[in-house]
């Protein structure tokens, strides 16, 4: 009996190592960001809209959501309702990183679609992508007070994903109405034509 | 297959041989046609440049390295190397530059740290594991030489 015991001991611990690949698979494509825990990259960059350029250090002391999207993304189509549904919630402001896209389409799908975005700065040459390490559209980080991140996803956003990964690590302080004048550039909203009405004063407001 | 190359007929030789050759050239016009047409003018760090692409991932398709895929952050992430390159950075400094923004899987040699220890000593570890069985299972059949046969059913 006992030359049996090394065989089986070995197919029990294969099936073990199987059953974890096999009930981690749904996430082997995801890898896991190397920015968390670690300070948001800083950017300035040209922004859609109202114009001039978008400074990240005027995210300084407030959580905020950075999404990676671009027009040519199939998947940010399939997240655009969620970002909306949490634009209205309002709980904190959505930065759009608009990823190598061109500007003229942009402005169109948020026409077409409603504009979730407190601001959108625009990445042409796909720079800063690069420095918060993103890797395929659509991507959420989020950013706490003091410019940490804290949390990213990769995919399309959900309403379940939304409660469970970003609502659950948002600080009870960020709750409440922090409309989107709480965020830099409140125009950027307004600005858009077509867009959604954006709360708070128009253009003049933009970034300092 | 198995063959034996002698035992091969001289004629199916023949064919075997513009088979290889047929692939070989593909192979080699696959190289010649690669992604990336841009050459650095010094051509130390365009060798530099050459290697280093070839060791980086390209994240979108990860099984490929950025050198090897026409994707678009491929082409970005060859356009910083070189960028990086250019300002005179090391090789290890473009490597810690990509490892901080996408993290240990990005390096198709990855560093060895307490994360990736594993990584690095499985193979060791099972080789270890397999000579010990391979040694026991020798002695055991040393031991029972003399015998007629070698039966399995012998209990160990």
């Amino acid at each position: 009996m006992n030359r049996f015991l090394l065989p089986v001991g070995l197919f029990g611990a294969l099936v073990v190592v199987l059953a974890i690949g096999i009930g981690r698979a749904p996430q082997k494509s995801v890898i896991p960001s190397a920015l968390l825990g670690k300070p948001a990259p800083q950017f300035v960059l040209p922004q859609l809209g109202v114009g001039g350029q978008f400074d990240s250090r005027s995210l300084r002391g407030r959580w905020y959501l950075l999404n990676v999207w671009g027009t040519w993304c199939a998947e940010c189509r399939a997240e655009h309702d969620t970002l909306l549904a949490i634009q209205r919630e309002g709980r904190v402001p959505i930065i759009g990183l608009n990823w190598k896209d061109e500007d003229g389409l942009a402005v169109q799908w948020l026409q077409e679609l409603g504009n979730p975005y407190a601001s959108i700065a625009l990445d042409r040459e796909g720079r800063v992508a690069i420095d918060w390490g993103v890797y395929g559209a659509p991507e959420t980080f989020l950013v706490d007070a003091a410019g940490t991140v804290v949390y990213k996803h990769v995919g399309p956003l959900t309403a379940q994903v939304w409660q469970r990964e970003f609502l659950a690590r948002l600080p009870p302080a960020a709750a409440g109405p922090a409309r989107d004048d709480a965020i830099g550039p409140p125009g950027a909203v307004g600005a858009l034509p077509g867009g959604t009405p954006a709360a708070g004063p128009g253009p003049a407001a933009g970034p300092s | 297959m198995g063959a034996i190359p002698g035992a091969v007929p001289r004629k199916v030789r023949a064919g075997l041989v513009g088979w290889l050759l047929l692939m070989a050239g593909l192979l080699a016009s696959g190289l010649a046609a690669a992604v990336d047409p841009v050459e650095l003018e010094d051509p130390a760090l365009q060798a530099r440049y050459r290697a280093l692409s070839h060791e980086l991932r390209c994240m979108q398709c990860q099984n490929q390295s950025i050198a090897d895929s026409p994707v678009g952050l491929a082409g970005d992430l060859r356009r910083e190397v070189r960028e990086l390159l250019l300002q005179g950075k090391s090789d290890a400094e473009i490597r810690a530059w990509m490892r901080e923004r996408y993290g240990d899987f990005i390096l198709f040699r990855p560093v060895f740290s307490w994360r990736t220890a594993w990584l690095w000593l499985a193979p060791a570890a099972l080789l270890l594991l397999g000579i010990g069985i391979a040694v026991r299972i020798v002695r055991q059949r040393a031991a029972l030489a003399g015998g007629p046969d070698i039966d399995d059913e012998t209990p160990a």
